[in-house]
């Protein structure tokens, strides 16, 4: 391991959870020793050999690590600038990236001799993904998912329950995302001795989203040394959507310190950023605030009172953002955009029509502004997007928005 | 300082009684009613009032109280109309403790240090915010405390004897035992359990201590009155509330006198516990 360097930014967060003013531990004192007993473990963990050996055995034959780094090359002609190349993690086992860290925060748990296992879903990619590996440990699952989310997304319900999963459809709020980890919280809050709270996306009180960035950071870490192999040297951009900000910071944050990679993330602008209830794009139309364990940019109303967001896709539906991107926001290190539902939907259209490849709704945002981005670059460019799930989930949603195809 | 809390459980305690803590969602059914509903407290028999910043997402807490806060903010409620409530009630009772309850977001998004001028303006006593643990004490606690308010924690049955001192630092007016590990409105508690436990936290402090979650009528509330410095009952006032409602969640001619029907039914309860027991 590198000793932290100064200038860095790649050393966060402080011991306190915070990334600058982002982060932090704001939950209730039932869970507050709870934290403190995994943030512990994780210590331990993070610096024990045999868990990193563990972990990398299942990478590789279980989630089928490394994902590839694939050349583009229709869509890269077709938008005729930058060399366009795909992080293939739609490829792993489960169908996104999701598992890179379920598996982490599985093999946690068991070290801590945990036996009971939650989740929130939104998309359903998280909830799959925890299904799976509780399936293959012989733990006890519990998802939450809101109610809507469990409507929009079928495949993926089905696919949990066949993996032996409780679905817990959430009643309460907008029945989305949020509202699903609100109603996980309060599972973990009440099941305090025996359950462990997988989160899907790095965000929280710390330590999971440090935690969440350093299972995901695999992705960013594989690019590096792909793109080496392939090209001789570093990428020039890097582009990845983001709900909370999983695939986008694993992607990143290896790269944080490399100051000629150009770093976008891409948040779900849903019906257009002008109307404030119709997206989900908590850093172009949030302000700071505190929800769900940490304080990050969040859409709400004056009142603070939390607002719905808005997105076609499930997994990028949700009002806040991990903290460490609410921090790299604010520091200009990485600039954020956004993509709307309809150009979402061109964008997959596009990838399946250039490339054969049907991504997920949630990297379609990330493709949209690749064909924004990559004509305005030239061709010596080497530009990676993540694409971070496939969108075998998404084809009824899809097929009702293109008019049943 | 003394402040109303701390004179109120004094009080209490000289009569030989816990002190009965009431809690509702502020502007819940709607804002005159919730009015009308907090004056008629005291005379009831509460002796401390809790009342409810409505929040969209508070994460600990179960169905009913949700509830009411959705409903509240559906007629409009805001934290700035909740400290107007306080200003209405104090304008008509000056002696009973008003504790604000609820969590920290709007406070942050209203500004810390104007929110308490205008809490401390009113005549808020005391606040409860469930997701600022003392880890956390710069944000909320330590200008609360120097703004002249109570800083009320809350101690779980998680907080072991290691943690105990960090939570009963700058904890102020009293200590909130919860007494489960779940959200409000949910189990029964197992009650020697919690007395055990509230002889545990005495050890370690000289303030009050209030039980609350799982208290749903006179019965429950003498269980925990025989040993505690005060019994805090929220849900169960909600769920009389809530059954009082029309079908469109409006408040009916029955709305007051059932919620307070109850406030006075364990208010007997905790007067009538510790003569019981001798």
């Amino acid at each position: 391991m590198s000793t932290p360097l100064q200038n860095s930014f790649r050393t966060g967060p402080d011991e306190r959870g915070h990334f600058g003013l982002f982060g932090g531990r704001f939950v209730a004192e039932t869970l507050m020793p709870l934290i403190l007993e995994l943030e512990k473990a994780y210590e331990h963990a993070k610096v024990d050999p045999a868990f990193h050996d563990e972990l990398a055995y299942l990478a590789k034959h279980y989630v089928g690590r490394p994902s590839p780094l694939y050349f583009a090359e229709r869509l890269t002609e077709k938008l005729g600038g930058a060399k366009i190349y795909f992080k293939r993690d739609e490829l792993n086992h489960t169908g996104a990236h999701k598992i890179n860290n379920v598996l982490g925060q599985i093999l946690l748990a068991r070290r801590m001799g945990k036996k009971r296992i939650i989740a929130e879903t939104g998309a359903g990619q998280h909830g799959v993904a925890t299904a799976t590996a509780c399936a293959k440990y012989g733990l006890e699952c519990v998802v939450y998912m809101g109610a809507v989310d469990v409507e929009r997304q079928k495949p993926n319900v089905f696919r949990m329950k066949m993996l032996g999963a409780k679905i817990v459809p959430v009643q309460s709020g907008a029945r989305t995302l949020k509202d699903a980890m609100n109603e996980a919280l309060r599972d973990w809050v009440t099941n305090v001795a025996d359950t462990f709270y997988c989160i899907g996306t790095a965000a929280g009180p710390h330590p999971y989203p440090a935690m969440v960035r350093d299972f995901q950071s695999i992705i960013g870490t594989e690019v590096r040394w792909q793109m080496d192999e392939m090209e001789g040297r570093l990428p020039d951009s890097l582009v990845a959507c983001i709900g909370g900000g999983s695939n986008a910071i694993g992607l990143f944050h290896p790269f944080l310190d490399d100051k000629s990679v150009e770093l976008y993330g891409v948040e779900a602008a849903g019906h257009g950023l002008a109307y404030p209830e119709g997206h989900a794009a908590s850093l172009a139309g949030g302000k700071p605030g505190v929800l769900h364990g940490n304080r990050t940019y969040l859409l709400m109303n004056d009142d603070g009172q939390i607002i719905e967001g808005h997105s076609i896709s499930a997994g990028l539906d949700y009002p806040g953002i991990g903290p460490e991107h609410a921090w790299l926001r604010d520091i200009g290190r990485v600039t954020y955009s956004s993509a709307t539902d309809k150009e979402a939907l061109d964008a997959l259209q596009l990838c399946c029509q250039m490339e054969g490849i049907i991504p997920a709704l949630e990297p379609s945002h990330a493709l949209a502004f690749v064909s924004k981005l990559a004509p305005k670059k030239p061709k010596d460019h080497l530009m990676v997007v993540n694409v971070c799930g496939r969108g075998d989930k998404d084809i009824f949603t899809v097929a009702e928005h293109l008019g049943g195809m | 300082m003394t402040t109303r809390i701390e004179t109120r459980f004094a009080k209490c305690h000289a009569e030989g009684r816990a002190a009965l803590v009431t809690f509702l969602m502020a502007g819940d059914p709607d804002p005159a009613t919730s009015l009308e509903l907090i004056k008629s407290l005291p005379k009831a028999g509460a002796d401390v009032i809790e009342i409810g910043m409505p929040f969209t997402d508070p994460m600990a807490d179960g169905p009913s109280i949700q509830a009411a806060g959705l409903r509240a903010l559906a007629t409009g409620m805001s934290l700035a109309k909740t400290l107007d409530l306080v200003r209405a009630f104090r304008a008509h009772d000056n002696e009973t403790p008003i504790v604000l309850m609820g969590y920290f977001n709007p406070i942050y998004v209203r500004g810390v240090d104007k929110f308490l001028a205008e809490a401390k303006e009113v005549g808020v006593d005391g606040l409860i915010v469930v997701d600022l643990p003392p880890e956390e004490d710069d944000e909320l606690c330590l200008p609360a405390l120097k703004a002249g308010l109570n800083f009320i924690r809350l101690a779980t049955p998680t907080t072991d004897d290691n943690r105990l001192p960090k939570v009963l630092t700058n904890t102020s007016g009293f200590l909130y035992y919860v007494s489960i590990t779940g959200i409000t409105g949910a189990a029964t508690p197992d009650y020697s359990k919690v007395a055990g436990a509230v002889a545990r936290i005495k050890k370690q402090t000289q303030l009050p201590i209030a039980v609350g979650f799982g208290v749903k009528n006179a019965q429950t509330a003498a269980a925990i009155a025989a040993y505690a410095d005060g019994v805090v009952v929220g849900s169960a006032l909600i769920d009389t509330l809530k059954n009082s409602l029309d079908d469109k969640n409006a408040a009916t001619g029955k709305t007051i006198a059932a919620v307070t029907a109850l406030v006075s039914e364990i208010a007997a309860g905790v007067r009538q516990a510790r003569k019981a027991a001798e």
